[in-house]
């Protein structure tokens, strides 16, 4: 059974895989604790270690100096993560497409990809500096009772 | 978990049999020095069998893709065997299952290189 109660936590982390690694251990639990099924979790889990390494690598550029957040919210409505880095920020609409066949053989380029793949809802917001991403999944809709 | 490789050689074939998780840092750089060696030792003909992968991120896939080409740059091939359920859902939606030549038995990987 899904735990319908509200349910929170942020973590304030460093630039390290260590961090990363945390933040899926953590998406795992509350993916559980919001009641997804099996085949689901694991793609939420993909799509919110997919945004932690990007604020390490691509928002804070591994810097020891700079931390990222990452929030986790539970409610009757589903789970919502939100990552925020302190990098230079970027503009999402600029990103090349990874299914494009000039870019289909390059060596990186399809977390946020897979990130919008995975998640109902992807947002973007400059924080001057850095990035916030929030990932948004919804429970399923109730049967009808027939 | 951190990835690991063993590697034998089956009829000229070179077959990498991978374990464990294929993420940014430990196992992507495990993967790509593996198969930078097995190049390095003349192997032209790779066998990637993933069967034993439990999770791969974008830094992993990334990695495959710069495996087939630094495979391909040097003359040589790269297929890759039994792919778990997951890993093949990530290769359609990212419509590398085609780029790759994949195999669900060793034997007809062995035979199918040229």
């Amino acid at each position: 059974m899904p735990d319908s109660t509200t349910s929170r936590v942020s973590l304030t982390l460093g630039s390290s895989i260590e961090s990363v690694d945390t933040v899926e251990q953590t998406a795992e639990d509350f993916a559980q604790r919001a009641g997804f099924d099996a085949d689901t979790v694991p793609n939420i889990v993909m799509a919110v270690r997919e945004a932690a390494i990007n604020a390490i690598l691509h928002g804070n550029s591994y810097s020891p100096e700079k931390q990222f957040t990452a929030s986790f919210e539970t409610s009757s409505d589903g789970l919502t993560v939100r990552i925020c880095d302190q990098g230079a920020g970027f503009d999402s609409s600029r990103l090349p497409d990874p299914l494009a066949p000039q870019n289909l053989l390059r060596g990186s380029g399809r977390g946020i990809f897979l990130i919008r793949a995975f998640m109902d809802e992807v947002h973007f917001r400059q924080l001057h500096p850095g990035t916030e991403l929030t990932l948004i999944k919804h429970r399923a809709p109730a049967k009808p009772v027939a | 978990m951190s990835m690991k490789v063993a590697i034998r050689q089956v009829d000229g074939i070179t077959i990498l049999d991978l374990s464990g998780r294929i993420t940014l840092g430990e196992g992507s750089i495990t993967l790509r020095d593996s198969v930078r060696d097995v190049l390095a030792k003349g192997s032209k003909k790779i066998l990637l069998n993933l069967g034993q992968i439990t999770y791969i991120d974008s830094s992993g896939i990334g990695e495959l893709v710069s495996a087939f080409t630094s495979v391909k740059n040097s003359g040589g091939e790269l297929k890759l065997l039994n792919l778990t359920q997951k890993v093949h859902d990530l290769l359609q939606i990212t419509k590398l299952y085609t780029v790759f030549d994949v195999w669900d038995n060793e034997a007809s990987a062995i035979t199918a290189f040229g």
